[in-house]
């Protein structure tokens, strides 16, 4: 069925045809919608799913994780400070390997008091034992959040769906909303190996020594190496049943493009457009949107850039003293690899600012204007 | 009370652990009693057998045995939190002495 909804209600179908079991969270900006729906939802029975009203987004996701340790598949949303302020319990989702779905409208960090879109807000999480995948339309949010669950749940690992704030979360767009009966196929009810059961009881996440901590570790690292794989198998079989292929990548046009953007959200779509007309012009141009940063698609990355002469990566983000971070994440995916080309970094749209097809043909200008890419990191459409 | 020594797991690889760690039993192997210096000590004599002790303590190092709060002073780290909450003011904090 096809419906014409918002990004954040996207989010919000996604968990209830996941059949997420408890939902809890906090109203943000941009991201109040998401919740508004999915309570109005569990109001009226569309969902059966426990609606957790709580004091702030800490406690969200405090109870996500007490529900999923419980055995509920759980879903939370939340956007920029909210996100800031769930850090620790982040930190007890990922480590603890309590596979919740949480949607993550991308908003730039205060002070300034901004509500507009960046990705500051995500990436300052990159650590904490998440998997984060970037969309950029509703159709991918919706699909992305059922995919979410059945990767975290087999690796037990959490995962975010991530979309740019007003861009996605506020825009209309055709959606053709995937069938319950198939999706319940695609995504069997959550049953946890171990869980918090009064007749087996067990102490979680309690103190550890260093006899076994770093073991933890090693094995949520190397389940996380693993999902690269799992995204690209359960993204071919979510093809199978609903035609559409979700991948870790987005290549647009690059198998015989000289010159690739790389490029994340809804600046990824921007960039085909980008891409379209400077091919119109001559340059045979392409875009690399990359969907998943964590666990990184470092073959994918290498694979594509390996072919062409030229990559500019494009960054909603910045890791002050170090630039752009997807720009960083993709110099390290070609370093020691022969034969890649030079790889520009730029810095655009943060707070909101819009990002516009000109802004790409600045940059495609800007990197065939030179042979080498240096250190330097190039900010776009700044006041001069 | 409860059994003090709980065996004490220890993995031999990574693929012996579950993914979640949870009950390997290293907490009642930490003695949080050794933190303490200053000791709850109860006076019967003024005890409701209200249990509000046994709920606020964090450690949990108080267990009601036979409707009485009993002390666990291997684990009770000597916080304080029960003798401030005993609602008629019978558990005194006195000071550790070793
Ligand atoms: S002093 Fe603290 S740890 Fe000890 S019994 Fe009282 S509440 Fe528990
Ligand atoms: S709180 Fe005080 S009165 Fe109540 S059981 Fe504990 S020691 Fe007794």
């Amino acid at each position: 069925m096809k419906k014409v909804m918002m990004g954040n209600h996207a989010l919000s179908y996604g968990a209830m045809l996941a059949r997420a079991q408890v939902v809890s969270a906090y109203p943000i900006t941009p991201q109040t919608q998401v919740v508004e729906l999915l309570s109005e939802m569990c109001a009226d029975g569309t969902l059966e799913a426990q609606f957790i009203k709580v004091e702030s987004e800490h406690s969200a996701m405090a109870s996500c994780i007490g529900a999923s340790v419980a055995g509920a598949r759980a879903f939370t949303a939340t956007s920029s400070q909210g996100l800031a302020l769930m850090h620790e319990m982040l930190h007890w989702a990922g480590g603890g390997r309590h596979p919740i779905v949480m949607g993550e409208v991308n908003r730039a960090m205060a002070p300034g008091w901004s509500i507009w879109t960046d990705q500051n807000d995500s990436l300052s999480q990159r650590d904490t034992g998440w998997m984060q995948f970037y969309c950029s339309s509703n159709q991918e949010v919706v699909d992305t959040v059922i995919q979410a669950f059945k990767v975290a749940e087999t690796l037990m690992i959490p995962a975010m769906v991530i979309l740019d704030a007003f861009a996605l979360s506020h825009t209309y767009e055709v959606v053709d909303v995937p069938e319950q009966a198939l999706v319940d196929k695609y995504l069997p009810p959550f049953k946890p190996a171990i869980r918090l059961n009064p007749a087996d009881p067990r102490a979680f996440g309690g103190l550890t020594g260093s006899e076994h901590y770093m073991e933890l570790r090693y094995k949520l690292e190397k389940d996380m190496e693993k999902a690269p794989a799992l995204i690209e198998e359960t993204g071919r079989e979510y093809e199978k049943l609903f035609g559409r292929r979700l991948g870790l990548i987005d290549a647009y046009r690059c198998d015989d493009a000289d010159f690739v953007f790389v490029t994340s959200g809804t600046a990824g779509y921007t960039a085909r457009v980008a891409v379209d007309e400077l091919r119109a012009s001559g340059v045979k141009a392409g875009n690399l949107r990359i969907k998943v940063f964590r666990p990184f698609p470092y073959r994918q990355v290498r694979e594509v850039l390996g072919r062409v002469k030229k990559a500019a990566v494009l960054d909603r983000n910045c890791s002050y003293g170090a630039g752009g971070i997807f720009y960083q994440e993709v110099k390290s995916a070609v370093y020691s690899s022969p034969g890649m080309p030079p790889i520009f970094g730029y810095i655009a749209g943060l707070g909101g600012r819009d990002i516009m097809t000109d802004s790409f043909k600045e940059i495609a200008a800007h990197a065939a204007s030179r042979d080498r890419a240096d250190e330097e990191i190039v900010w776009i459409g700044v006041k001069k | 009370m409860r059994p003090k020594k709980a065996p004490k797991i220890v993995f031999k690889s990574p693929d012996d652990m579950p993914t979640m760690i949870c009950s390997v039993g290293h907490q009642t192997h930490n003695l949080t009693g050794a933190w303490r210096n200053i000791r709850p000590e109860v006076d019967r004599a003024k005890c409701l057998k209200c249990g509000m002790c046994w709920k606020f303590c964090p450690e949990p190092a108080i267990e009601v045995i036979d409707e009485w709060p009993v002390v666990d002073y291997d684990y009770c780290k000597g916080c304080g939190i029960c003798a401030v909450e005993c609602p008629s003011k019978c558990i005194v904090m006195v000071e550790e002495r070793r």
